[in-house]
């Protein structure tokens, strides 16, 4: 059988993976939240219910935020990704302005479904710079946080877009 | 008192703030070990079964697979209380029950051999309802437990443990009463607190009596001492990952660690178990059913005179310490309620549907939701405003109640009245109010309506902590505590207490990773114990260590060491210009390791007061929760941002939802849960986030140093009966069912 390889780039960096059964290799059956952390230990991207039912592995697919436990890997050939570990400067480590939000805000608590709502949050100020109150709820309405940390996280968008006018 | 701290009270960081912003944190699914297999369960199609054959030849022989166990094949561990549980059964006791177990090298071959088991079953009858359970007729759980009744003695909370709530004499209350009211009413629809993170483990065996564990426990040291027991006194190293949310039920995952233990023996390699979100929701834990049958007595002043009646509980299909929620609800009633007579008698019942385990709330939520719509029915006869109602039965100082130990201990507390005003106050609580099953407003369809429930725990000084502290030369601190981050910020708000002692910058103090080789004893962050427990032995450390420092400067300075003072990694002498010298300068090949402890002390109930406003919409039957006020005091605030998020976890894990739409439905022909997935499993939303005000009052009270106590564990418990209570005004019916979906209001209402 031919070889038959993927592409995809991850936080600015190109892996080309095996398609195939063995160790390391993507299976075409592998979603794309199972290979970020299987295949390319990038773990911050996190499984809640494996099912799209709970927001927690959001990452960014060609700039949209997309549910990577019901995307397959092999439909992400040749397309930019960025997940939670893609959004510090890989030179100097200074946090994205999101990040640093949440982080003075104490806009989490688990932290579980964190990384899956500060992407949602990027996408969203990157298509909309000023959104209103309702468009950040519906935003993140299909992020679960069981421990109630909702009204934090609004704050910490708040935060993020007065820091940006 | 003191008030001018550096960081106590103060927003600060958490320690791990970064890490969570970035994904870097590690919880038990990021872990991997070298040569980890992955384990998976076959899981009962039945809900009351006989195992006659099972054969697993098959899967044995598929690619990948190490190891198949089943009831026949597995260690004689033993768990539940009395103990009543091993790691596999030949009976199976509900849909979802665990059959068997596969090893693999990978998730999918261990799933795949699922399919490859072929077990024959004997079905049984089974049993759902605990009024069913306990008829002379019913399905039988367990030979031992006749009449599927649990006992009801707790031995971890000491021989006399709290069975019951009897005292005084409730003829006697009843015959001084002006209103007697009685009824019934059912908090049963066992809803999920269901953390985002599904429960897992990771075991490796370092030795045939040397078992090392990964979990997400909050508490890892508790579960040490669990598997100590429950495995035949093994040698356990136990270690928590960053906890995905617990609300209770990751603290003792001991069925899990079982389950993996047994395949990681067989195979001598290092097992992962990790369930599935399907299997978090079927076959993990879920709140206790409840319901309170009954009649109270009150005085038209307000003065509840006698309570009695039955409370009974329906556990699931074992008991894991669910007597330990019996004992704490029993002593939480008498919080909320002052009142010289009682006799109120549980009765613990197992049925065929997965357990009630341990959860926030912790037994007194669940007594509470079915209690307090009952003494509503007094308060509704009596015209009384249950804001009054509650500000003068709630428990005060210098009043007695019998807690989980058996012991009568005396309120030393603070008398929350102000509390509660201020909560009244920011609602408009005097303005809303119009009468029992009055509206708060009427537009067309719409009708608001409001409510408010009270709920406290002297839980909050329970059981025993341990920590070191240890001061090193270099101006820095380590603090060994045995607590992982479950999203309190237990471990940082440590580090604020040492850092404030020790007088150092908050960044040179740091905490163990939560690992029982390392740290002393420590029975975790549950029940709100995390400020004044654990809080308590990490103070007296940081103390004795800063003690041990100055002696040995005292040589050098010639003085007492209470002379002298230190702050910022420097010692000098109290109220004198003189030489400062840096802890370094007293040796660098020395550090000062001070030990503290804390003993149980239930005598400091900490309290919580929730106010709803709702508005359902009396066409449709939908709730629409407008607008919450949380009241507490916490004598002293050690991390507003936390405390503030703890506040608003009154909607989360099981809490004010279960009385509006979380439920789960367990179809009783089929013997299953119905909706065991986040679609059909309802949770609320961004979109629907109601208005939410805090108040927090900081009365000192007399707990340690900083005077705090702790809160978080309580602020979900009285929110159901304040919804119940603000949806029967908004229409004007008492409603006593939970939860309140648009079928059940339009039911009652037309």
């Amino acid at each position: 059988m031919p070889e038959v390889l993927i592409t995809l780039a991850v936080n600015g960096q190109k892996y080309i993976l095996k398609i195939g059964a063995g160790q390391g290799e993507v299976d075409p059956s592998h979603t794309l939240a199972h290979t970020l952390r299987e295949n390319l230990g990038l773990t911050g991207t996190k499984a809640g219910c494996n099912r799209g039912e709970c927001g927690a592995c959001t990452v960014l697919l060609a700039g949209k935020p997309v549910l990577s436990c019901i995307t397959l890997a092999v439909e992400c050939d040749g397309k930019d990704i960025t997940t939670i570990e893609g959004l510090e400067d890989p030179h100097t480590g200074e946090l994205d302005p999101v990040q640093q939000s949440f982080l003075e805000s104490g806009a989490f608590q688990c932290g579980f479904c964190t990384p899956g709502m500060i992407m949602s949050v990027k996408a969203l100020l990157r298509d909309l710079p000023e959104p209103t109150d309702e468009q950040i709820r519906e935003a993140l309405s299909g992020h679960f946080c069981r421990c109630i940390t909702h009204y934090h996280v609004l704050e910490a968008v708040g935060r993020t877009i007065g820091k940006s006018r | 008192m003191q008030k001018d701290f550096r960081y106590i009270g103060k927003e600060t960081p958490r320690k791990d703030a970064a890490s969570i912003v970035r994904g870097k944190a590690k919880y038990i699914d990021d872990l991997k070990l070298p040569g980890m297999l992955h384990a998976r369960v076959l899981r009962s199609p039945h809900a009351h079964a006989l195992i006659k054959e099972i054969d697993t030849s098959r899967a044995a022989q598929l690619d990948g697979v190490k190891a198949v166990l089943t009831y026949k094949e597995i260690p004689a561990w033993r768990g539940g209380l009395p103990s009543h549980l091993g790691v596999l059964s030949q009976t199976v006791r509900f849909t979802g029950d665990a059959v068997a177990l596969v090893a693999a090298e990978s998730e999918a071959a261990a799933e795949a051999a699922l399919d490859l088991i072929d077990v024959q079953y004997e079905l049984l009858d089974a049993v759902y309802d605990a009024e069913e359970a306990v008829k002379p007729d019913a399905p039988q759980l367990y030979a031992q437990f006749p009449g599927n009744l649990f006992p009801l003695a707790c031995p971890w909370m000491g021989p006399n443990s709290l069975q019951q709530v009897v005292m005084g004499d409730v003829n006697e209350g009843f015959a001084q009463s002006d209103i007697i009211v009685e009824g019934s009413c059912k908090y049963d629809n066992i809803p999920n607190p269901l953390p985002l993170e599904p429960p897992g483990v990771i075991v490796s065996w370092e030795g045939p009596d040397e078992l090392v564990v990964w979990s997400s426990t909050q508490a890892p040291y508790f579960l040490k001492m669990l598997l100590y027991y429950g495995m035949g006194r093994i040698n356990v190293r136990s270690i928590s990952a960053h906890c995905g949310g617990s609300f209770g039920t990751k603290a003792a995952p001991w069925p899990l660690v079982y389950q993996a233990a047994a395949l990681a023996k067989v195979t001598r390699r290092p097992v992962k178990l990790f369930y599935s979100k399907a299997e978090h929701f079927a076959a993990y834990t879920l709140r206790l059913g409840s319901t309170f049958s009954g009649k109270i007595g009150i005085k038209r002043d307000g003065r509840v005179m006698a309570v009695e009646g039955e409370w009974l509980i329906n556990t699931g299909y074992c008991s894991d310490a669910a007597q330990g929620m019996v004992a704490v609800g029993c002593g939480e009633v008498q919080l909320l309620i002052r009142c010289a007579n009682w006799d109120i008698r549980p009765k613990l019942v197992c049925t065929n549907r997965s357990a009630s385990k341990m959860v926030r709330g912790y037994g007194g939520q669940e007594l509470e939701s079915a209690f307090l719509p009952v003494l509503s029915m007094a308060m509704e006869k009596a015209d009384l405003d249950p804001f009054e109602f509650f500000k003068k039965n709630y428990v005060k100082p210098g009043d007695d109640y019998y807690w989980r130990d058996g012991n009568l201990w005396t309120c030393r507390g603070t008398d929350y009245a102000q509390a509660m005003e201020k909560g009244a106050e920011l609602f408009g609580w005097k303005e809303k109010w119009k009468g029992w099953l009055k509206p708060a407003s009427v537009n067309g369809a719409k009708r608001t309506g409001v409510g408010v429930g009270v709920h406290g725990n002297a839980d909050v000084g329970e059981d025993v902590s341990e920590a070191y502290v240890r001061l090193e030369p270099n101006a820095t601190a380590v603090i060994y505590s045995c607590v992982s981050e479950h999203g309190t910020g237990q471990p940082s708000n440590l580090c604020k207490m040492a850092a404030e002692v020790l007088k150092l910058p908050l960044e040179a103090v740091t905490l163990t990773p939560p690992d029982t080789l390392v740290n002393p004893y420590e029975f975790g962050p549950v029940g709100s114990r995390g400020t004044y427990a654990i809080g308590s032995a990490v103070i007296n450390a940081a103390m004795d260590a800063r003690q041990k420092l100055l002696t040995r400067a005292a040589a050098m300075f010639q003085c007492e060491p209470e002379e002298l003072d230190t702050e910022d990694g420097m010692i000098f002498h109290k109220g004198e210009k003189g030489e400062r010298i840096p802890w370094k300068a007293l040796s660098v090949e020395h550090t000062y390791i001070g030990y503290g402890r804390f003993e149980p002390d239930f005598s400091v109930p900490n309290f919580v007061m929730i106010f709803v406003e709702v508005e359902v919409d009396i066409e449709t039957g939908k709730i629409e929760l407008k607008r919450v006020v949380g009241a507490t005091d916490v004598g002293q605030i050690i991390d507003p941002q936390g405390l503030r998020n703890q506040m608003h976890g009154c909607l989360g894990s099981a809490g004010i939802d279960s009385a509006i739409f979380e439920e789960s439905i367990l179809d009783k022909k089929l013997g299953r849960f119905l909706n065991t997935n986040m679609l059909d499993y309802k949770w609320r939303t961004f979109a629907e986030l109601p208005v939410f005000d805090s108040v927090i009052l900081e009365t000192p009270i007399d707990t340690h140093l900083f005077k705090a106590v702790g809160f978080g564990e309580i602020v979900t418990s009285p929110a159901p009966s304040a919804v119940l209570m603000a949806v029967s005004n908004a229409v004007g019916k008492r409603l006593n069912e939970y939860p309140l979906t648009p079928d059940k209001i339009l039911k009652n209402i037309r």
